[in-house]
């Protein structure tokens, strides 16, 4: 099942840039939140203050507090087991190059140890039905690379590789930008199903992407989160005339 | 495309296109030509002394004919596989350091250089050096040292090609194993290795071919020999250095074996980086980039 987020005061730096600038917001569990807003205002380095994937990069810097059910993941646990708890499908799909499909879906309980193979197999199944690909795949399991499938087909590979260590939050920064619209569809498709068990955060340029998946969303910019509601308030009727410009197209 | 903006004259296009092609291929012939040349004079050169009793006896003394140089195979294997367990997992290791762990560090700018001064380092002071490190307080010419020698010229290139070629691995890569929880020694171990091991397998071959035609580095390390001998802790007979020995002598039979030990050591070094390639290209899968 997924969990809710609570995040307060969240501040973040590239260096000398500060690029999150108090962000406080709660994603409530088992719904789609979508972020929206220009490049560049902060959404992606925001998801991935989430998993604590920002802190990967050695010029940068994190405060705040973020809390993924009842654990503070700044102060009660390690990178690496957050990240287990807190799925991430990027934005460009990148399989592991070197690996068969299946070994590409049990790379993340394979690496941390877990060798069970009739278990293994089960998990792998069960992630690549949950992503839909599994059709499309399951007689190649072990003899194609993940790199031989197709844009789209990669992207719900690389999202059964995240389900397979059984998240509680999964984001998706831009999960079908790079994709083609029947692939985008299907992905789509996916978040709806998705939903039922696993929060999802969902970043996207595409509006009307946000619109169809998201009951909640954020509009971001210059680093601050501008408005966040309902999806249907932020589309139809939102508070702030920064907000309103933007979904009409005026700038960004 | 506008036609006053690119004027289709196809006569000109084609003349330019054809002069540009024949260069490249001309460009390649001379590339290959010196390989092609060197090789068969080998072949025209030493074929004809080649027999089995090359490869399964030791040396004649001087005045008899025949006589081989099993014993120099022999120990150019060993030598240099003393010299690849040093060399290979010293590189890789510091190659990993340097694209993974050290990016951006002070010591990791220092490790780069010196790297590249030892890259440059002549081969008769690498030989020197472990003869001054490890034969003098030795007191003995030995396997061991040739192999260290030759070991130590392994690492900045190993090290070096290991360091481009992780650093060509997309950093998407490495997200995606740190983003399913994966710790990120794991990762650099079974992921970004991984993913670099063609280019670092090549870099490694690249290294063995160089270090395994060396003479100078085992001219005063493992010394040569006359005897069979497959002990670490004693002198021990090497292709390059017998063909060295041979090739300087003044008699007609010796000249003949020098030939074709260099035609051997040239076939053998082909036929390792060949036996490699082959073995770590068979668990690639298919579509695999």
């Amino acid at each position: 099942m997924g969990v809710g987020i609570e995040v307060q005061n969240l501040n973040a730096w590239y260096g000398s840039n500060h690029t999150l600038q108090d962000i406080c917001l709660n994603i409530s569990a088992n719904q789609a939140t979508a972020l929206i807003g220009p490049s560049g205002c902060g959404k992606s380095t925001f998801v991935r203050c989430i998993n604590r994937m920002h802190e990967t990069n050695p010029i940068a810097r994190v405060t705040g507090t973020v809390r993924i059910g009842d654990v503070d993941i700044y102060k009660d646990a390690k990178p690496v087991e957050i990240r287990r708890r807190v799925g991430m499908v990027f934005q460009r799909p990148n399989p592991f190059p070197t690996m068969s499909i299946y070994d590409n879906v049990a790379a993340g309980l394979k690496l941390n140890g877990y060798s069970n193979r009739r278990a293994l197999d089960e998990i792998v199944e069960k992630s690549l039905r949950n992503s839909a690909l599994w059709d499309e795949v399951k007689d190649d399991l072990r003899k194609k690379s993940g790199a031989s499938l197709s844009g789209g087909q990669q992207q719900r590979l690389c999202i059964a590789r995240a389900l397979a260590v059984d998240p509680e939050v999964l984001l998706m920064d831009e999960p079908a930008s790079a994709l083609d619209p029947v692939s985008t569809s299907k992905i789509e498709d996916l978040i709806f199903q998705l939903k039922a068990q696993y929060t999802i955060v969902i970043v996207t340029h595409n509006m009307q992407q946000a619109a169809r998946v998201a009951e909640q969303t954020g509009f971001f910019l210059n680093g601050r989160m501008v408005e966040f509601d309902t999806t249907h308030k932020i589309f139809t009727n939102p508070s702030d005339k920064r907000t309103e410009d933007y979904i009409t197209g005026r700038f960004g | 495309m506008r036609s006053d903006l690119f004027p289709i004259r196809s006569r000109a296009r084609k003349l330019t296109d054809y002069a540009v092609t024949s260069l490249a291929v001309l460009a390649t012939l001379l590339v290959v030509a010196p390989l092609v040349g060197i090789f068969g004079y080998l072949v025209y050169k030493g074929a004809s002394s080649l027999s089995l009793d090359f490869f399964l006896k030791g040396p004649k003394p001087v005045g008899e004919s025949g006589g081989g140089m099993a014993n120099a195979i022999a120990g150019s294997a060993l030598v240099l596989g003393v010299a690849s367990l040093i060399g290979i997992p010293l590189g890789i290791g510091g190659g990993i350091f340097l694209a993974e762990f050290g990016r951006g560090t002070k010591l990791a700018t220092a490790v780069r250089f010196t790297a590249d001064v030892l890259n440059g380092v002549p081969s008769i002071v690498m030989g020197l050096s472990i003869y001054a490190l490890i034969v003098l307080p030795q007191k003995h010419f030995s396997a061991f040292a040739g192999g260290v020698a030759l070991g130590i010229m392994m690492i900045p290139t190993v090290c070096r090609t290991s360091e481009e070629m992780l650093l060509m691995v997309p950093n998407a890569i490495r997200e995606a194993a740190l983003g399913i929880g994966v710790p990120n020694w794991r990762s650099v171990l079974s992921i970004t290795l991984k993913t670099a091991s063609p280019g670092i397998i090549t870099g490694c071959m690249l290294a063995f071919a160089r270090v395994a035609g060396e003479t100078a580095p085992l001219l005063f390390t493992a010394l040569g020999n006359s005897f069979w001998s497959t002990n670490l802790n004693e002198p021990i007979a090497a292709l390059p250095l017998q063909i060295y020995v041979y090739a300087l002598s003044p008699y007609d039979d010796w000249h003949r074996l020098a030939w074709a030990g260099a035609l051997v050591l040239i076939i053998l070094i082909v036929l390792a980086v060949s036996l490699v390639r082959f073995v770590t290209s068979r668990g690639v899968l298919k579509g695999a980039s």
